[in-house]
């Protein structure tokens, strides 16, 4: 009765429309991972009276440093940036308001305790707002790390240890990404990447970014911008994948507002010198073309050469979830459907696709309109 | 006998001095005249037109000073250790704005010269078809004879004609850009562009601001009304103040050299006064044709506007005579719809080109505080045009 059962629900999916689920499932969609994404298919899903749950958990940086629900852009990501680049320019503005007329004494200087603490506080509110507004819409939250276990099952532990098992008729995995390490000695212990900095409980001081992304580059931009000494070390070209020559554009700007660049050289080792809040780091590189060693010391060395999806500990092998051995991401079809048909996926885990939140968010929207609105648009 | 130039350009603002360096490209005679009538508060300016001068360049560069004075609110929030109020010195600001401007005045004198397009400082007025009567400050005269001539002689605000006092004691974006001490307390009747603009950024660095409006729905064509609102609450709310339905009846000086202005409310039936340091007139902008002596020529204006009449290529209703920019029916009143085809008709007059130029979907923008960009139609033209079941907002 089960297998007959099973394949005649089988069927009914395979229609597209409605299908009348049966209750043997604790909820219609789990969703693992509270980004922009996975908030979004949430709450478009509650829209259709659809019980949906989703899981969220912040691994700690090597650190020690963790955050609310929101995912990535919200917390270590577009937002905070966004907020700190305006820091940057509005030192600019600062600067050119003299000539239109405003007065104020010769240097103004900046306090990088006061933006994060104002920074961190909007971060604070959003974290707040998602869970009023899941809440709201009657979407389960659990702060806990989802992986699955078996064929429609996930298991949730949450930051105590305490398991707990989760059935779901559909499932939506939009886990993103975390900074890639260097694999170099002294790399986790004294390094900071992205999911640092915007919450770093000092100032970063002179600092050495390792990258060429436009993480690395926008960092770099407003730490120098906000007055402090900042270095870019590039392993070869900047922005891959961008427009070169708007990217060579870009790097000649930076040099001339007074960031260093060291190119075609990648760190080996980074040592500490002196602890303190900054320390002193130094930091030992090899050019990419000889065997040329430098040295160099920094207070913080922030890393920003890579991230890499949250793919691997998910479980997926579990349910025969097909991903891309070499990078970790997850290829779907054009409805974000894996390989596994109750299981989809989207934003940064995605193969091939743009790492943007409002490509999540609406891919997030329109997935769910077509699971159980009767849409048809991808 | 054979006219000495190919082409005379009468006015040297953004059409003229787009067209006559353009012509010269192509290896034509060209000589440009420009003359600035002094405002009747007697402010004058360089070469370069109404943009350069008295519109456009001086207005942003205020805009924007008013804008980084909001930056440097926000600043503090971002971690800049800066002293709030910060406080905002006029003269620093209108001496940087004029000489900036005064190096617009250089660069385009030096253009001018480079492209050897030749400059006269005289004020033109028609003779003949082909003849213009120059004329000097100091009254000497000069005959200047071309094959094709261009008017392009903007347009110059306007004062009020129902209130008393208006012209001795008030001022207009002419004198605004121009004034060597704050204008202080400020009353900018009525409602176009010019005194939203101007109001916003002189509420912007601190100035007591009040804006006066006749009527309601604001005469804000052809931009759109809930964008007129959107604009006019958001100054409201940074401080700029407003009277609604009130009309300026007189202005007089006081004793204390403030100016007293009294009005009548619509509203409460009541007339009311108050007293200002500066009462700057935007009531419209008039065409410059008063000494262009265009009767003795035949050039057609419209009977209500007094804009020159043009077609589709720009010529008037006289052969070889041609009009852009300001003055002309019916365009936009844009620097760079009067650049682009002043550059046009050169190319149709001497390059061989027959483009016209495109004066639809033309973008444009209101740059009052709460800035205000729009190309094509309004809601409300949309509407006319299509009738309301056809759009989709």
């Amino acid at each position: 009765v089960q297998a007959h059962k099973e394949g005649s629900l089988q069927k009914q999916r395979e229609m597209n429309g409605h299908t009348v689920v049966p209750h043997s499932y604790d909820y219609d969609l789990i969703v693992i991972g509270g980004g922009s994404g996975g908030l979004a298919a949430a709450k478009e899903a509650a829209k259709y009276e659809k019980k949906v749950m989703v899981l969220d958990f912040v691994t700690p940086t090597p650190l020690g440093n963790s955050w609310g629900l929101g995912g990535t852009c919200v917390n270590v990501g577009c937002i905070p940036k966004k907020l700190m680049h305006q820091a940057a320019l509005l030192g600019q503005a600062l600067q050119d308001s003299r000539k239109f007329g405003w007065q104020f004494p010769e240097e103004v200087k900046h306090n990088w305790m006061t933006m994060t603490e104002s920074v961190q506080n909007y971060i604070g509110s959003l974290n707040w707002g998602y869970r009023v507004a899941l809440r709201e819409k009657k979407v389960t939250y659990e702060n806990a790390y989802g992986e699955f276990v078996g064929p429609h099952t996930v298991k949730a532990t949450n930051k105590r240890g305490v398991e707990k098992l989760y059935t779901a008729e559909k499932f939506l995995i939009a886990t993103g990404e975390r900074p890639r390490y260097l694999g170099i000695p002294g790399d986790k212990e004294y390094c900071i990447s992205s999911d640092d900095l915007f919450s770093l409980p000092y100032c970063p001081g002179k600092t050495l970014v390792v990258g060429a992304s436009y993480v690395a580059l926008e960092c770099a931009g407003f730490l120098a911008g906000i007055g402090l000494d900042v270095t870019v070390m590039v392993r070869s070209i900047l922005l891959r994948g961008f427009d070169q020559d708007i990217a060579n554009k870009i790097g000649e700007y930076m040099e001339e507002h007074g960031i260093n660049f060291i190119r075609e050289f990648v760190p080996i080792k980074v040592e500490q010198i002196e602890e303190g809040t900054p320390g002193i780091l130094k930091v030992t590189s090899k050019s990419t073309r000889g065997n040329e060693i430098i040295e160099g010391e920094y207070n913080t060395v922030l890393l920003a050469i890579g991230r890499d999806a949250c793919t691997r500990k998910i479980g997926l092998d579990k349910v025969g979830v097909i991903i891309n051995e070499k990078t970790g991401k997850i290829p779907v079809n054009d409805k974000e459907q894996t390989n596994v048909p109750y299981i989809y996926a989207i934003g940064d885990i995605l193969q091939d696709k743009l790492e943007l939140t409002p490509v999540a968010i609406q891919a997030g929207r329109l997935l769910v309109r077509r699971l159980y609105a009767g849409a048809t648009t991808k | 006998g054979k006219n000495e130039y190919d082409l005379l350009v009468i006015g040297g603002g953004s059409g003229g001095l787009a067209c006559a360096k353009e012509a010269a490209q192509f290896g034509r005679k060209v000589a440009v005249l420009d003359y600035v009538e002094p405002s009747p508060q007697g402010t004058k300016w360089g070469l370069g037109g109404t943009c350069v001068n008295v519109g456009c360049i001086p207005k942003k560069l205020m805009h924007q000073a008013a804008l980084l004075g909001s930056a440097l609110k926000d600043a503090q929030h971002y971690g800049w250790n800066i002293a709030q109020p910060v406080h905002h010195t006029w003269s620093v600001m209108a001496q940087a704005v004029q000489n900036y401007v005064k190096s617009l005045n250089w660069g385009h004198r030096v253009q001018l010269q480079d492209k050897k397009v030749k400059y006269f400082n005289m004020q033109g007025s028609f003779s003949d078809p082909h003849t213009i009567r120059g004329l000097t400050k100091a009254g000497k005269e000069t005959i200047v004879t071309a094959e094709n001539i261009v008017i392009a002689t903007g347009g110059r605000p306007k004062y009020p004609t129902h209130t008393a006092g208006a012209l001795e004691y008030g001022i207009t974006s002419d004198d605004l850009f121009w004034l060597k001490e704050s204008p202080r307390k400020t009353l900018t009747p009525f409602v176009f562009n010019v005194s939203l603009e101007c109001a916003g950024f002189l509420t912007g660095i601190g100035l007591d601001t009040t804006v006066m409006m006749r009527s309601i729905p604001l005469p804000f064509f052809p931009y759109q009304q809930q964008m007129a609102s959107l604009v006019t609450e958001h100054m409201e709310c940074y401080g700029t103040k407003f009277l609604k339905r009130c009309f300026p009846t007189k202005v007089e000086k006081l004793e204390s050299n403030k100016l007293q202005v009294t009005w009548k409310n619509n509203d409460l039936g009541t007339e009311e006064t108050d007293c200002f340091d500066t009462v700057m007139w935007a009531v419209g902008r008039a065409p410059d044709i008063k000494t262009l002596n265009l009767d003795a020529v035949g050039v057609k204006t419209n009977s209500e506007t007094g804009k020159i009449i043009v077609d589709a290529s720009e010529a008037t209703s006289v052969p070889h005579i041609y009009a852009i920019g300001d003055i002309t029916e019916g365009r936009p009143e844009l620097t760079p719809t009067a650049i682009a085809a002043g550059k046009l008709l050169a190319r149709r007059l001497f390059g061989q080109s027959s483009e016209l130029m495109d004066y639809d979907n033309v973008p444009t923008t209101v740059f009052t505080p709460l800035e205000y960009g729009c190309v094509g139609l309004s809601e409300e033209a949309a509407v006319q045009h299509y009738g309301s079941d056809n759009i989709e907002v």
